[in-house]
């Protein structure tokens, strides 16, 4: 005669459901999207006037051929001290007369609303007129370039971190003011500019 | 129950106030199904990716907010090179395109947005760490074109360049 067995708990069951519910949950939200992010300049626009021309000195032009050579104003350069570089080009501690000018907010003649803002905000400090110029080619790898576009991106994210711990006393990213937030955002802009392609190495 | 038959009825009006436990054998079923209802819809919005897509590694990558506001490309080598060949391709939705497509594209994912949402979209570009630019060029020049200014280049976070 079959010994009649004793109906299973069926309790729990719901439980290991919930945990696999939760662990479905989490991990289809763990495969998010990263990146650098960046604007397109808009297209161009015949019709509007060319802005007004950059002065040579406050251009960081970067440059990378198809072997993935890097040429930093003109120079060759590599990829390690291209952060370095790029930082002191912005901040220009020594005043040199070839890296970027960085008037006083209140040394500048005309200020847009959203400078009128941080220079509420953070008082009286020196912004970069400095643009990074950014030119690649059609051969570049797009490791390479990416590489590139990272050390630039760092570089700024770095002067931003040193400002706000200046300013806040925190870093960039734990900054949780939207106004504080944008008025750093101002004051150190992410201002890289890509030129038109050109193919002079080839694809290959 | 034992409680009115013992006081000889006469609180048979508290009859069945103790109502038995309620079954929780069917608990286990509903959160089942709401499992493989989150299982399911979780994988519909992914396309079968046709090409080699492996992310270059940076350092300074950020995530990228609101995920019903990104819209992918895929750039790199097709994955089945004996039918599509070895040159690097571009992947629209579920589909190799030419570079002409992009701005149907772009115009055919603003439409599927909302009105207010859609100068947010962002467009990640994923290209395999392998592509020469050119393609990609082509991409952001088109991109360009069609007002579809907003861009991530996709990539993987690493504390180190290698």
């Amino acid at each position: 005669m079959a010994r009649r067995s004793p109906e299973i708990n069926a309790g729990t069951m719901a439980d290991i459901a919930f945990l696999l519910l939760i662990f479905f949950l989490v991990t289809a939200s763990m495969d998010v999207d990263k990146g650098l992010t960046r604007m397109l300049p808009p297209p161009i626009d015949s019709t509007l006037a060319s802005p007004p021309p950059i002065k040579d000195r406050n251009v960081f032009t970067v440059l990378i051929n198809s072997q993935d050579k890097l040429m930093v104003k003109g120079k060759l350069a590599d990829l390690e001290t291209l952060r370095n570089q790029t930082k002191e080009f912005l901040l220009n501690p020594a005043n040199d007369t070839i890296l970027s000018e960085r008037p006083l907010f209140s040394e500048r003649i005309t200020l847009t609303e959203k400078e009128r803002k941080a220079y509420e905000i953070l008082g009286d400090i020196r912004v970069s007129r400095g643009v990074i110029s950014l030119q690649n080619d059609r051969g570049t790898s797009y490791n390479m370039y990416l590489k590139v576009q990272n050390e630039l991106t760092a570089a700024v994210n770095e002067i931003r971190d040193e400002l706000s711990k200046q300013v806040f006393g925190v870093r960039f990213t734990q900054l949780q003011n939207q106004d504080y937030i944008e008025a750093i955002r101002t004051a150190v802009p992410m201002s890289i500019s890509e030129a038109e392609p050109k193919d002079v190495g080839g694809d290959k | 129950m034992w409680e009115g038959i013992n006081k000889m009825g006469k609180f048979s009006k508290k009859k069945g106030n103790a109502l038995p436990s309620i079954s929780t054998a069917s608990l286990p079923d509903i959160i089942f199904m709401l499992l493989f209802f989150f299982m399911v819809t979780t994988q519909i919005k992914k396309s079968t990716v046709y090409v080699k897509f492996s992310a270059p590694g940076v350092t300074e990558a950020q995530k990228l907010e609101k995920k019903a506001l990104v819209s992918s490309i895929y750039i790199g080598r097709p994955i089945e090179t004996a039918i599509y060949g070895s040159e690097p391709r571009i992947q629209l939705n579920d589909a190799f395109a030419s570079i002409n497509d992009i701005a149907e594209f772009v115009a055919a994912e603003r439409e599927a947005r909302n009105e207010a949402d859609r100068s947010l979209i962002t467009t990640s570009l994923k290209v395999d760490k392998d592509t020469k630019m050119g393609i990609v060029s082509d991409v952001k020049q088109k991109l360009r074109a069609a007002n579809a200014l907003r861009i991530n280049y996709s990539a993987r976070k690493t504390d180190k360049l290698d």
